[in-house]
């Protein structure tokens, strides 16, 4: 742990504000990984880029299986659909995409991005921090274990001449990326002021616990609001749709460079949408536009690299299929994974659909998960940096081996 | 073992720092035995000494900061010589002038920042091969060259702060570390007066109150009242006694501001009982008192001295009592008085029982703590001590605020984080309104839920909990963390608020702004 408490600097103006800052990692100063990576032998150069989504994302609501009969009635007011003004965009006969996600859309069309859905990971249970736990340490359950299977795939790579880590973006490395294996650290220039999400629960909880604190902290964010002009745009350091770009825009310039990092891993926050979820348009599709905007940074930043990349896309479960008494959804099972990059062998929804009649739901509540997510990454660790089928199943993803790698994701 | 979760909260957080993170097991010992988990602190008088390697004197910090404002004003006036179009071997005609409003403290003004040096300087990366430049986009403005190394003054403050802050976030308790705060801020002085009071800042506490923090108010009285930090911040040094040999012969006279702040702020009271006839003679009778500068004329620089040269001769009437001895020893014998008066002790027991209990304190614990004062001629262990024994303490709910000093000391005790730089929290109290040893006035920071509750307060607050959670919540698991706070005396609505977070960072912040951890 560090010792230094990292509380307080770079409010406002009162303090110089962190900017483009690399944060030391582990000392790597010997560690010679990932040698011109690793592919002599097809001359590709790979990438890899890890997106987790906190909060777990409603999946039903990205990529809608309007073909399903049950779909529209379980998702209701936020359902989408396949006509009107906000027309989700048909990715085969059966799956469409949300509309917020143009980029993700294209990619889909030129045969770079794929969907993977009803997928999980082996988490059962309903708690975000057990879930961010399995999905992140690669772990089959949630057992605090300090490392994650991404820093542990970068130790299995082998070792070569060529001096590099991955990259961490924010101002902490996520689980998936902490670990033995060197990393280096980025954070965009803007700190991260509470979200407004964070706000709003706690101003609930002192609603009903400390009536002076409501009305204080009720004050003192309307002061702010004023203070910052339309609330509505995006604000720098806050988790809307421009900050993620921001953050996959810097992203992609440092691994877009010769010595840059090969492997990244960033999380974006705020898709735990308990209430007013919204539909083709609203509070998620918001989100899904930072994403996609996001993915679509990567493109453009990565350049002549784009071609060698494999970003993928994970969040910890799903929602329940059927909104709730407030609009929303709440905590489920299965969802999507998606990927993206010139490397993916795209435009296919994978999946074995399980349907959507009651039956057929996990808990008579959630998408059945029918895909281990596990298999998913184990993929495209093994189709873009050769890792062994063994490495994966015993220290990247430990106690594994009957979660077979997917095939064929990466071409 | 009986166990009171509700007690645990009052001994952790209304009496001390807050519950320490990782094994301390400080939740379950405050709540098996409450009071005595407070009290035990009570019982070993040299915990409250903070003694570092490397922390100096006032003396000698005094001989340091004169030496470097002296080379400071020295190049200036070379500067200044070279610039000016000077007649051959004639200084300027001005010269001076100038250097007489060239004050100490102004060039110290310059020398030291207004507010406490802030930032840590962020932390280069390991390997600068490998550190990827970031790109103009993320980096609109040119890097900035590096930090102009600390003055000696910015060295001392910062390691007198991390001494502090290292002391608050370790020790078991911290109800003796509230004593040090609530008595350094009872007795305050400003670190943005000028140089001498940055440099003395820390050794001020440590000499002038920790020793006496459960001694005798007289002895802590006196004490304060002759550091040569409390004589430079309220201006004492200047004072003269009119009739005094140094009066007579220099256009300057008594200052009294020094004078009234003893009767006003430090023992008696506003409506104490005082006039403006005691406070000009009490300022005549302290007169004298100062400290040694850096040619040491009247002692080691640094030093308190009694300069007999600026005292004002004679018998004084104060509080209907005449004071007729002479020298140093007259103000000392109007100190012993008025440390003893009953408007001394009410004054004290109203602040003592605003800080522990409540804004507006129950009169009945006033009234005994006022007694407990008196009966006991000061005595502040005894004062201590009756406040945790009284029932008011345990049993008044916890509605006042965590100060931004205890909220960040506390969630650095949550975390497991020992400062090894004060920078952030440096930072982080400059932005929650009370910078470190600097209050706005001679009355210190304001001890009530109206200023600490404050709208913008608040979500500044919110602010700085999400930075820190954005830095720390990785690795920890708030809902572990709640139980390390509050235990079963959580509340279900924080409960939940917790568990349904979306991250650990967002749970974290909100742990950190839960009435749970900002109410003490």
């Amino acid at each position: 742990m560090e010792t230094t408490m990292d509380c307080c600097e770079g409010l406002r103006s009162s303090v110089i504000p962190r900017r483009g800052v690399l944060l030391g990692g582990a000392s790597f100063a010997a560690w010679a990984y990932l040698p011109k990576f690793a592919r002599a032998a097809d001359g590709r150069d790979p990438r890899l880029v890890v997106v987790i989504l906190r909060g777990a994302l409603d999946g039903l609501a990205t990529v809608a299986p309007i073909g399903d009969p049950d779909y529209a009635g379980l998702h209701g007011s936020i359902a989408l659909s396949s006509s009107g003004p906000n027309a989700a965009v048909g990715l085969d006969d059966f799956f469409s995409l949300h509309p917020a996600m143009p980029e993700f859309a294209r990619m889909y069309r030129e045969k770079k991005a794929a969907v993977v859905h009803a997928v999980a990971t082996s988490y059962r249970d309903r708690s975000h921090f057990d879930g961010q736990d399995v999905l992140e340490s690669g772990f089959a359950g949630p057992g605090r274990v300090q490392s994650g299977w991404l820093n542990r795939a970068l130790e299995g790579l082998p070792k070569g001449e060529r001096v590099t880590s991955a990259l961490a973006v924010g101002p902490t490395t996520p689980l998936v990326l902490r670990g033995a294996a060197p990393t280096v650290g980025w954070a965009p220039v803007a700190l991260p002021q509470a979200a407004e999400d964070t706000a709003m629960r706690l101003v609930e909880l002192y609603q009903h616990r400390d009536p002076a604190l409501a009305s204080a902290l009720k004050q003192g964010l309307a002061l702010d609001k004023a203070a910052q002009g339309d609330d509505m745009k995006p604000k720098p350091g806050t988790n809307g749709a421009g900050a993620m770009r921001l953050v996959a825009r810097g992203a992609a310039k440092l691994m877009a460079a010769d010595d840059g990092p090969r492997i990244g891993a960033l999380a974006f926050d705020g898709w735990d949408t308990h209430a007013n979820e919204g539909g083709p348009v609203g509070r998620l599709a918001q989100l899904l536009g930072g994403l996609d905007g996001a993915l679509a940074e990567f493109e453009t930043g990565l350049g002549a690299r784009w071609r060698d990349t494999v970003i993928v896309v994970a969040t910890e479960f799903g929602r329940t299929a059927r909104i709730n008494g407030t609009q929303g959804t709440d905590h489920g099972t299965g969802t999507i994974a998606l990927l993206a990059g010139g490397a993916v062998k795209g435009g296919r929804v994978i999946t074995d659909w399980p349907g959507l009649k009651p039956a057929n739901l996990y808990q008579g509540r959630d998408l059945a998960p029918t895909t281990d997510l596990r298999a998913v990454m184990k993929g495209v660790l093994k189709d873009q940096f050769g890792l062994a089928e063994k490495v994966l199943a015993e220290s990247v993803f430990p106690d594994s081996s009957a979660v077979k790698p997917m095939q064929g994701l990466v071409g | 073992m009986a166990r009171d979760s509700q007690s645990a909260l009052v001994a952790l957080n209304r009496f001390g720092l807050g519950a320490r993170g990782g094994a301390s097991g400080d939740f379950l010992n405050a709540a098996s035995d409450p009071r005595g988990f407070v009290k035990a602190e009570l019982a070993r008088p040299n915990g409250v000494l903070l003694e570092v390697p490397g922390l100096q004197s006032t003396a000698a910090l005094g001989k340091a900061v004169f030496d470097y404002q002296f080379e400071i004003q020295q190049a200036r006036d070379a500067a200044a010589k070279q610039a000016a179009p000077a007649t051959e071997g004639q200084p300027p005609a001005d010269a001076k002038a100038q250097r007489r409003n060239f004050s100490l403290n102004s060039i110290a003004m310059d020398m030291a920042p207004r507010e406490p040096p802030k930032e840590a300087p962020v932390k280069p990366p390991e390997n600068r091969n490998t550190a990827v430049a970031p790109t103009e986009a993320m980096r609109p403005n040119a890097p900035k060259p590096p930090p102009a190394p600390l003055n000696i003054i910015q060295k001392t403050f910062r390691a007198e702060a991390l001494a502090r802050l290292q002391r608050a976030v370790m020790v078991d308790c911290g109800f003796t570390e509230r004593l040090v705060v609530f008595w350094s801020n009872h007795f305050c002085i400003s670190a943005n007066k000028g140089g001498p009071a940055r440099m003395w800042a820390g050794s001020f506490e440590r000499e002038a109150i920790r020793p006496y923090v459960l001694g005798r108010f007289g002895d802590m009285l006196k004490s304060v009242e002759q550091h040569p930090a409390m004589l430079f911040f309220l201006d004492n040094q200047q004072s003269l006694g009119p009739d005094s040999r140094a009066g007579k012969n220099r256009n300057r006279g008594l200052n009294e501001n020094l004078a009234r702040e003893i009767l006003e702020l430090h023992t008696l009271g506003v409506g104490g009982g005082y006039s403006q006839d005691d406070v000009t003679s009490l300022a005549n009778i302290i007169t004298g008192w100062t400290y040694a500068g850096r040619l040491g004329q009247l002692g080691a620089p640094g030093s308190f001295v009694f300069n007999a040269n600026a005292h004002q001769p004679g018998a004084q009437r104060v509080m209907g009592k005449i004071y007729d001895a002479s020298g140093v020893a007259q103000g000392e014998a109007v100190l012993a008085d008025i440390a003893r008066h009953p408007s001394t002790a009410k004054f004290i027991a109203t602040k003592f029982a605003r800080h522990f209990v409540a804004d507006d304190p129950p009169p009945a614990l006033v009234a005994r703590l006022a007694d407990v004062f008196t009966r006991t001629d000061g005595d502040l262990k005894a004062l201590a001590t009756a406040v945790v024994d009284s029932d008011e303490a345990w049993n008044a709910p916890l509605s006042k605020m965590r100060s931004p000093y205890e909220f960040l000391v506390a969630s650095g005790r949550l975390l497991a984080q020992i400062p090894n730089d004060p920078g952030r929290y440096l930072g982080g109290l400059n932005t929650l309104g009370q910078p470190l040893w600097a209050p706005a006035g001679p009355n210190g920071f304001p001890d009530s839920n109206a200023a600490w509750a404050a709208p913008e307060g608040i979500k500044l607050r919110l602010d700085i909990s999400a930075q820190i959670a954005s830095r720390l919540a990785d690795g920890v698991d708030p809902r572990d963390l709640l139980e390390l706070v509050a235990a079963d005396a959580a509340s279900s609505e924080t409960r939940k608020t917790i568990e349904r977070a979306e991250s650990r960072q967002q749970a974290l912040a909100l742990l950190l702004m839960s009435p749970e951890f900002q109410r003490r």
